[in-house]
């Protein structure tokens, strides 16, 4: 008697359960299941960061061309895209990865997680940014973009001061208690700055020569070190409206933004020899359940239609060289003429020591 | 012969919320702990001694600990005369100050972080304090995010105390000290307790706060497993960091458990009563804590509202309409309904699993049901205590082959952000079952009343309260949640917060301030709707 009675109240609280819950969740998911009837595979499964961002229409054109059906999955950071790309190897999460930058791609490639010859139809312009001791071309490049040191023209030009100019200028005491920048710790374009700061002065002793060195003098000089890109860039940058620091580290694509209304000129310029080029890849997984839809998404990402949305969306130049940039950017988002670069597989090697000697001089 | 069935439906009915516990939490984090400690299949313990023995880690363990302390013990401090004022006196808007209190507790830390910063930079009113990028920000921060745990958990069950305890003893000469110190607290210990675990545990894992306030100076055991996860695949020192965190979670367990007799008084619906002379000091603890909570709030709201120097809600209108550039962008109203459908499936979820362990943990029985029934109560409670990029990594690693193959599934968000709420839920629900009297319950039984009819006739009328509280608790939990959303497999169709985020990150004056926007929105709907809530009454519940 009891039994059963005990049998239907937990039959009641499940029922109710999954009868309350179905009531949402269920008009989200429209995927049904399909039968393996011998037809090449519709869906296509894109892991990306999150900041991806493209326009609908070009989603459904694409779409439409290849009759494919496109699920994009954001994965975190591109740190935290590559790391789970690695993990899940033996059962990938997705058919294409987007959004691994130079500085985490040759993890990728030591891991094994691509297929070779990921691009099928390379604009010729992007050979020039494909990842060194990448032989196998399992990374096609998408687009790239320059972080580099910002400052608040309108700022100066109020205060008198002369700009800075180089990465130097930094220390000196004019810009005492002027800058601010990302932690290289938990911010790539912060990681992309110490990554600079390695290029421009060797990899040093503890001692005072090598990045180290730069970077206690740039701290005793009041630098100040920001948990991510969003509390530098919005928080303490003058620029910004609210802030009371007018040097910045951010990217050479951000003076375009502080355009104001009305006006024709941005407020703020970027530093073009702080800057350091950061590239972002796609690539097939190896042992994805779709590879031929992925690499028609990697063509894709460097067709003409999709390397010309780069810029509005995503805040990144496109790596084809003919394709059409938007205005202000044309005018005002200028590309390093030598950006610094560090070797990808000494990144790698050496990621952790590093962060560990910035972290100690940083928070000293 | 009786008694093996009695115990039937409960084992039967916590299977239900230890299945889900189970396969979305123990599951992940036990393979992220497999991955870690046992790579090659053999346990290597020699590398955890070598990680937890560095200095730097104890350096983290330390700062971590006692930040979280000092957060929680100003938390209580400040959360439970304010519980009281808004609780148990009659206050003009007392129902819209509950609201404004709740509303830092679903606002996205990246932008809080930059008002509160925006007060305590040089430049800053509050510049001359010296604070910005200190230990004292960042605990003021937690304070700041987490007075709502206290105040709502405390609060409910203030309002229920039979108030002709405390008058028995001031008529038999005790001083309001007396009365406070020897009746009300110990009848509210459980509450505060139990609310001062919460916010330990929140404090102890928060993440935002600790980079947005310290600055990147500061590492917490949960910054640093982070690094160590997203930054450099160190699986082995991140796993050894994760038993840390699970011995200190259940140690203190262990220890709250202890501490929270299992007893309330018996309660009765609230009175409400004038603030009297002697409530002068609460009201003034209230005020300061109502000033801090909305330095911030409006500090967001102004930002919103000031565009090119003048006042106007151009922000406002603009989220409505797509940009005109063609980028990605959903209209607010979008993101708004994403977000409250979410939230709907992860209360309903929350409250059904909630109420199920709160009725098992609030019956009496032997002393071995008892203990087993605080296990219980702290199992659930660890999601809370584990770093959320342990459990999102472990997702994808565990759940991987049908029939749990649930990556990228649309249930992983609600579910996710239920297992969150799920011992806010317990924690307001269990202590006010456990105070109804069994003899109630007996007097009824024994007149023939059904168990269902008891407990809607005996059980529901003492307990709707906590129960419409915890229903709005577990809303602002699933409207604030952030971490999780990362799972969502559709960023075309973003939460709220994450719309919020996706505009503070871009650069540009006009995003920045539409991000807020965003988030004053968000802040507004979670009070409102929180609020709403509690003024559900179903019919037939006594009216107060």
């Amino acid at each position: 008697m009891r039994t059963t009675r005990s049998v239907r109240v937990v039959a009641a609280v499940l029922t109710s359960t999954a009868a309350l819950a179905a009531c949402s969740v269920s008009t989200a998911d429209d995927e049904a299941p399909r039968k393996d009837s011998g037809k090449a595979p519709t869906k296509v499964v894109l892991a990306t960061h999150d900041s991806w961002a493209m326009p609908k229409p070009l989603v459904r054109q694409f779409e439409k061309d290849t009759g494919l059906d496109l699920v994009v999955v954001p994965n975190g950071d591109a740190g935290q895209l590559t790391n789970k790309l690695v993990l899940t190897k033996d059962a990938p999460i997705a058919d294409a990865v987007y959004g691994m930058d130079n500085t985490f791609a040759s993890r990728a490639l030591d891991a094994g997680i691509l297929a070779p010859d990921a691009a099928t139809d390379q604009p010729s312009s992007a050979d020039a940014y494909d990842l060194p001791g990448d032989s196998r071309h399992a990374l096609a490049p998408v687009d790239w973009g320059d972080v580099c040191v910002n400052v608040d023209d309108a700022w100066f030009r109020k205060d008198g001061r002369p700009e800075p100019r180089t990465l130097d200028d930094l220390t000196e005491p004019a810009y005492k208690g002027l800058f601010s920048t990302p932690s290289a710790a938990t911010s790539s374009p912060g990681f992309a700055f110490l990554l600079t700061t390695v290029a421009a002065y060797g990899d040093g002793d503890t001692g005072e020569g090598g990045w180290q060195g730069y970077w206690k003098k740039l701290m005793a000089n009041g630098a100040r070190v920001a948990g991510s890109w969003t509390d530098a860039y919005e928080g303490d940058f003058t620029a910004s409206g609210e802030g009371d620091r007018p040097i910045v580290l951010s990217y050479n694509s951000s003076p375009p933004f502080t355009i104001p209304k009305g006006g024709t000129k941005p407020t703020t310029s970027a530093l073009l020899d702080t800057c350091f080029r950061q590239v972002e890849y796609a690539g097939v997984l190896d042992g994805a359940k779709n590879p031929d839809g992925a690499h028609e998404v990697v063509a894709w990402l460097q067709s003409r239609a999709v390397q010309e949305a780069l810029p509005d969306n995503m805040y990144v130049f496109p790596v084809d060289a003919d394709a059409t940039l938007p205005a202000a950017w044309a005018k005002y988002a200028e590309p390093a003429p030598k950006p610094y670069s560090v070797d990808p597989g000494t990144v790698a090697a050496d990621r952790d020591t590093w962060i560990r000697e910035w972290t100690d001089i940083t928070s000293g | 012969m009786d008694r093996h069935h009695v115990r039937l439906t409960p084992v039967l009915l916590a299977a239900l919320p230890l299945a889900v516990l189970g396969v979305f939490f123990v599951l992940p984090v036990g393979e992220m702990l497999r991955l870690g400690l046992a790579p090659h299949g053999r346990l290597d313990l020699g590398g955890v001694v070598g990680t937890l023995t560095r200095p730097r880690v104890v350096r983290v363990l330390w700062f971590t600990v006692w930040a979280a302390a000092a957060a929680t013990v100003v938390t209580v401090a400040l959360g439970v005369p304010t519980a009281y004022a808004l609780h148990r006196l009659r206050l003009p808007g007392s129902a819209l100050l509950r609201g404004v209190v709740t509303a830092p507790f679903v606002l996205p830390t990246v932008v809080v972080g930059v008002a509160f910063r925006g007060l305590l930079a040089p430049s800053g009113p509050l510049g001359g304090l010296g604070l910005d990028g200190t230990p004292v920000a960042i605990i003021a921060a937690l304070v700041f995010f987490n007075l709502s745990v206290v105040v709502r958990t405390v609060g409910p069950s203030w309002a229920g105390l039979d108030p002709r305890r405390g008058e028995a003893a001031a008529a038999l000469g005790a001083t309001p000290w007396q009365v406070l110190r020897t009746v009300t607290l110990p009848a509210l210990r459980p509450a505060a307790v139990s609310s001062a675990m919460v916010v330990f545990l929140f404090c102890a894992t928060a993440f935002g706060v600790v980079l947005t306030m310290g600055g990147g100076r500061y590492s917490t055991v949960e910054t640093e497993i982070y690094y160590l996860t997203t930054q450099l695949l160190d699986l082995p020192a991140a796993a050894a960091l994760s038993v840390l965190q699970l011995a200190v979670v259940v140690g203190l367990l262990a220890l709250t458990g202890r501490a929270r007799p299992g007893e309330q008084s018996d309660r009765t619906a609230p009175v409400l009563r004038r603030p009297r002379r002697s409530d002068a000091p609460v009201l003034a603890v209230t005020a300061v804590v109502l000033a801090f909570v909305v330095a911030p709030l409006a500090a967001v709201l102004v930002r919103s509202l000031r565009v090119d120097g003048a006042w106007s809600t151009a922000r406002f209108a603009a989220l409505e309409r797509p940009p005109e550039d063609g980028t990605l962008r959903v209209p607010l109203s979008q993101a708004l309904e994403t977000s409250l459908r979410v939230a709907v499936d992860a209360t309903l979820l929350a409250m059904v699993l909630g109420l199920v362990v709160a009725g098992l943990t609030a019956r009496g029985g032997s002393r071995r049901w008892r203990r087993l029934r605080s296990a219980l109560d702290g199992v659930f409670m660890l999601p809370l205590g584990v770093s959320a990029v342990t459990v999102g990594f472990g997702l994808l690693v565990a759940l991987d082959t049908p029939p749990l193959d649930l990556r990228g599934s649309p249930w992983l968000v609600p579910v996710a952000q239920a297992l969150v709420a799920l011992p806010l839920v317990v924690r307001l629900v269990a202590p006010a079952l456990r105070s109804v009297d069994p003899r109630l319950r007996e007097a009824a039984a024994s007149l023939g009343a059904r168990p269902s009819r008891v407990l809607g006739t005996v059980d529901l009328p003492l307990v709707w309260r906590p129960v419409l509280s915890a229903t709005g608790f577990a809303f602002a939990v699933s409207l604030g949640e952030f971490g999780a959303t990362s799972f969502l497999a559709r960023p075309d169709d973003p939460t709220l917060p994450v719309l919020v985020y996706q505009l503070v990150s871009r650069p540009g004056a006009e995003s920045f301030g539409a991000g807020l926007a965003a988030a004053v929105v968000l802040g507004l709907v979670t009070s409102v709707v929180v609020v709403a809530v509690e003024r559900l009454r179903p019919p037939g519940v006594g009216a107060f």
